[in-house]
């Protein structure tokens, strides 16, 4: 709380407006059409080499080579996958409703690509002799667009399901469907703390805001619940109920082939980047270069075409993030998920907007104007007094969470009884360590038929016959 | 005519032919796949007249999660693939739906048309900004809309008891 409160202390005014501070006035038509293309050429060379860097990290986990043949270091997998897959037969069940059932996965596909639109990638720079901002364009409502844009992907997936006419992709384009909406309410509330910090919805804005202090720091607890809510949007795991191949087969995209499952793949893998860029220009405060980088040279690093490469490492190490996880995490249960969404994400990410409210609005002296001056810095008293409340707020119901959750744990910890009959429910239950198996007894059914008792080496089994009648 | 005028008329044409699809066909998931389409450019029509704010909030609001609970409740139900007979409306039905929707766009034509039909509006320099919205809803109309709130905490509360309700009779019995 102190690195916070300091924090809060530097931030100071509120930008004077929420429209962009990207300048368009300078960018004729043709150059925003060259910019389009640079993005979606940008990103379908991200998805080729994202795929094969996944592969090849989880196999390093796994302590296996993963993809090495096709190219240097299996680079050209991709390719040849992409490639194999457009030469498959393409499949159209009898029962499908054809027009949606083409329809899905091209609104999977291309929605993917919209959000791009907005993400800030790097400052002006000289583009064939206009001076134009890295950005396609900036709307003063842009990261609701994003929002927005999300939420129409989803009916990529819940169409895909149902226009299947088959029960697994029915179920899992529900499912898909239910993760996603629940999971954007939580993360459309951690991105209002961003909103409030920074004063405007306009991505360009709310990276020039950041060119002191980056959101991470101030908005920490919004930055924890993107994260979860992040991976929980992209059906990506810990969170890929909806194509858990245990249960559902293959999810909404059981009966795809072909070209039409290439492209939720596709999807997929640009919503992963869709989500991790939000977050780099959200919180890791965009293009911008790292903190000591950005000093080097009056700033040097910190202007123009190098902002492409600071957009690309931070939006790569969310990338491997998610990878990781993959990695690591197993599958999360159907109930559990949902109920971490609705009755732990939401109501705390709700409670922190309210905090951050009342800490922007004590920042913008709404509650008085009084200082403490502590060394060279100054404070506003009313920040620092509702920033103390909240800390104690928080530590105060961790503590009792906490008390709470060792009493249940202490509950439950009732040791389990010593002896066990391992056919009391009427099939084998194996015994938990530590349990022994009660002595059998001789006759263990009426009506004639008996048990029999066998001695071997000093352990007694029993061999219970089954009354077949 | 501008391009800005063809676009609203192409815009609003789409939004009522999709309106008017959604209320008659007769498969059930299409109808609320045109009534997406018909909530979508209307969408676009608030952002052709340059309220972007707007016509996002109203993309991420119907579009992103109204009509989605609409096809998520058909599909947990009953949402077969082709067409329905059994959810036609009986004729007399029909009639009064189309008089009821004939005599509401007149009654909206004659409030509205008055009121803002001669006023010019230059689109090319926006006059109003995301902040005026929020200071024209959180200042002058803020009772308003706290009521609209209540009342949709209402509607939630009430949806939970009726089903509360029904659920308890259904175990009793």
């Amino acid at each position: 709380m102190t690195l916070s409160s300091a924090a809060y202390g530097l931030l100071g005014a509120l930008p004077a407006t929420d429209n962009p501070s990207a300048d368009f006035s300078d960018t004729p038509w043709w150059v925003a059409l060259i910019k389009a293309l640079v993005i979606f050429v940008y990103l379908l060379i991200s998805t080729l080499l994202v795929i094969w860097f996944e592969r090849r990290i989880i196999g390093r986990m796994q302590q296996r080579p993963g993809p090495n043949r096709n190219g240097p270091f299996g680079l050209l997998q991709t390719l040849a996958d992409g490639a194999k897959l457009m030469l498959k037969e393409d499949i159209t069940p009898a029962k499908a409703d054809k027009i949606i059932y083409l329809l899905a996965p091209l609104i999977a596909g291309t929605m993917a690509f919209v959000s791009f639109a907005i993400i800030p990638f790097g400052g002006e720079v000289w583009m064939f002799g206009h001076r134009t901002p890295l950005q396609l364009t900036d709307v003063p409502v842009a990261v609701l667009l994003v929002l927005a844009v999300a939420s129409v992907g989803v009916y990529g997936i819940i169409l895909a399901g149902w226009s299947s006419g088959s029960t697994y992709p029915l179920l899992g384009g529900l499912r898909s469907t239910a993760q996603v909406i629940s999971y954007e309410i939580a993360m459309g509330l951690s991105l209002v703390a961003i909103f409030l910090f920074s004063g405007s919805m306009s991505t360009s804005q709310i990276v020039a805001a950041q060119s002191s202090l980056w959101y991470i720091l101030p908005a920490f607890f919004s930055f924890a619940v993107y994260v979860i809510t992040m991976v929980g949007e992209t059906n990506r795991l810990p969170f890929d109920l909806a194509e858990g191949e245990g249960e559902l087969t293959g999810g909404f995209h059981t009966e795809y082939s072909s070209m039409r499952f290439a492209m939720f793949f596709l999807g997929e893998y640009i919503n992963m980047f869709t989500v991790a860029a939000l977050a780099t220009t959200m919180f890791l405060g965009g293009w911008q270069a790292p903190p000591f980088i950005a000093a080097i040279n009056n700033g040097m690093f910190n202007h123009g075409w190098w902002g492409i490469l600071w957009f690309t490492i931070k939006m790569w190490i969310f990338i491997f993030g998610f990878v990781w996880l993959r990695g690591s995490l197993p599958r999360t249960r159907y109930d559990q998920f949902m109920r971490f969404g609705w009755k732990f994400l939401i109501p705390i990410t709700l409670a922190w907007v309210v905090a951050v409210a009342f800490i922007r609005g004590a920042q913008l002296g709404f509650l008085g104007e009084g200082t403490v001056t502590v060394g060279p810095l100054g404070f506003n008293t009313s920040t620092l007094v509702i920033v103390a409340v909240v800390a104690v707020i928080a530590l105060a119901v961790a503590w009792v969470w906490d008390g709470r959750r060792e009493a249940r744990l202490a509950a439950e910890q009732v040791s389990p009884p010593e002896e066990i009959d391992p056919f009391a429910g009427g099939h084998p239950v194996p015994p938990l360590p530590g349990q022994r198996l009660r002595e059998p007894s001789v006759a263990l059914t009426a009506g004639g038929s008996s048990g029999e008792s066998v001695v071997s080496g000093g352990t007694v089994t029993a061999v219970k016959e089954e009354d077949h009648g | 005519m501008t391009i800005r005028d063809i676009v609203f008329v192409v815009v609003g044409v789409i939004t009522a032919l999709s309106g008017l699809l959604a209320v008659s066909t007769r498969h059930v998931v299409h109808a609320a796949l045109w009534l997406l389409v018909c909530l979508g450019s209307l969408a676009g029509c608030y952002i052709v007249l340059g309220q972007e704010l707007v016509g996002i909030v109203q993309l991420l609001v119907y579009v992103g999660a109204i009509v989605v609970l609409v096809l998520f409740a058909l599909m947990l139900t009953r949402a077969p693939i082709g067409p329905q007979p059994d959810v036609d409306a009986p004729a007399w039905q029909r009639l009064a739906a189309t008089l009821l929707g004939a005599a509401t766009t007149v009654l909206l034509a004659l409030t509205a048309l008055p009121v803002v039909g001669r006023e010019q509006v230059d689109l090319d320099t926006p006059v109003v900004s995301t902040q005026q919205i929020a200071s024209g809803i959180f200042g002058t109309w803020v009772w308003p809309f706290e009521l609209l709130s209540v009342l949709l905490l209402v509607a939630l509360v009430g949806a939970f008891a009726v089903s509360r309700t029904v659920l308890r009779r259904r175990s009793r019995s």
